[in-house]
């Protein structure tokens, strides 16, 4: 529902970011999105070709890599990918697991660029 | 042209996540515990929410609140019958309050009389009311020290694992129109291990804003979070 805004706040921060190469064009946005970021992948694609129209993101393309809720178990000791999002529980003893480690996500890893060469 | 790979490791709401950190630094400076309050619509978060403000009121405790809608101040009209200073964010259209919206009306905010500005070193209490919604709300930060989970007997008892990132995010839920369960079907010991599924370990209260029921324990719950900032 409000993956409109979530795109919105991504074209910000790489234009932001692609100030610092002036003239580039950005061709990808890599993104790492925790099971638990309560982000649909296929909202969020459906509303980047509008985000973008008219930015220097124009006509990029969107990958976004969906990572595992892995809970850390104070029981056994050992960290484990949850199978899903229905109990959260140790998927080695059972335990209940209250100390996540990842899951949780929502950020942008890398940008892809075409950038003008440096002139000396 | 060359291409090249930028790594830019940045959250995605690192704006939100900024304000909401400073929103924080500022609530605990001024010694006051911030609820978030998030359920679905028709929970009866206003309800709940008038019962405690009445009753925080009536200890002697300085409360204040703000409520999000996508329009109309009916709720806090509602709220503001308990006598607190209550405030309406109308986010016309957006499914979910941000830390700016609360930055923006903690500012300028005159109480009831219209004349005295409400400051948060004057309170004790501030509960901000979510949006009605599941789903969206999880993503922001509001600065607050309690996230609530709401979730009523009417809903059925899946909803917990309907909406895992919202209650996997709370740090109590509340069940609320427990004089209506019996009536409603509601299998209370179903929706208990449900909420411990997604989020074990969690308190819970089980509530009814008409009788009154269950809401000793959460006003009990509330004074402990608070004396325990200090």
């Amino acid at each position: 529902m409000h993956e409109l805004s979530i795109a919105a706040s991504i074209v910000d921060a790489v234009t932001e970011s692609a100030a610092a190469y002036p003239g580039a064009r950005v061709r990808e946005v890599r993104l790492r999105v925790g099971a638990l970021a309560s982000v649909i992948e296929d909202s969020l694609q459906f509303c980047w070709g509008i985000t973008v129209e008219g930015t220097p993101l124009e006509g990029s393309k969107l990958v976004v890599k969906i990572l595992p809720v892995v809970a850390h178990c104070t029981a056994c000791g050992k960290d484990g990918e949850l199978p899903s999002l229905k109990s959260f529980r140790c998927p080695y003893c059972g335990e209940p697991a209250t100390d996540l480690r990842q899951g949780r996500e929502l950020e942008i890893e890398s940008i892809e660029i075409d950038a003008v060469e440096e002139t000396v | 042209m060359t291409t090249r790979i930028v790594e830019l490791r940045r959250g995605i709401l690192k704006k939100n996540d900024e304000l909401a950190a400073g929103l924080r630094t500022r609530y605990n400076a001024a010694g006051v515990l911030v609820l978030n309050l998030v359920s679905s619509p028709g929970t009866g978060k206003t309800a709940f929410l008038e019962f405690t403000l009445r009753e925080l009121r009536a200890g002697g405790a300085r409360v204040a609140g703000l409520v999000g809608d996508l329009e109309t101040d009916n709720d806090a009209r509602r709220l503001a019958a308990s006598g607190a200073p209550v405030r309406q964010i109308n986010t016309h259209g957006i499914c979910h309050l941000d830390a700016e919206m609360i930055d923006k009306h903690l500012t300028g905010w005159a109480d009831a009389a219209g004349a005295q500005a409400v400051q948060l070193s004057g309170l004790d209490y501030l509960f901000i009311e979510n949006v009605g919604n599941l789903v969206c709300p999880s993503s922001y930060d509001l600065g607050e020290k309690i996230r609530v989970a709401l979730l009523s007997v009417t809903e059925g008892e899946d909803k917990p694992l309907k909406y895992p990132t919202l209650f996997n995010s709370a740090d109590a839920a509340v069940i609320t129109k427990i004089d209506i369960a019996q009536p409603c079907g509601f299998d209370r010991d179903l929706a208990l291990k449900n909420i411990n599924e997604i989020r074990p370990g969690i308190r819970i209260f089980e509530t009814s804003s008409k009788t009154g029921a269950g809401m000793e324990d959460w006003l009990d719950y509330l004074a402990a979070e608070r004396a325990a900032l200090n």
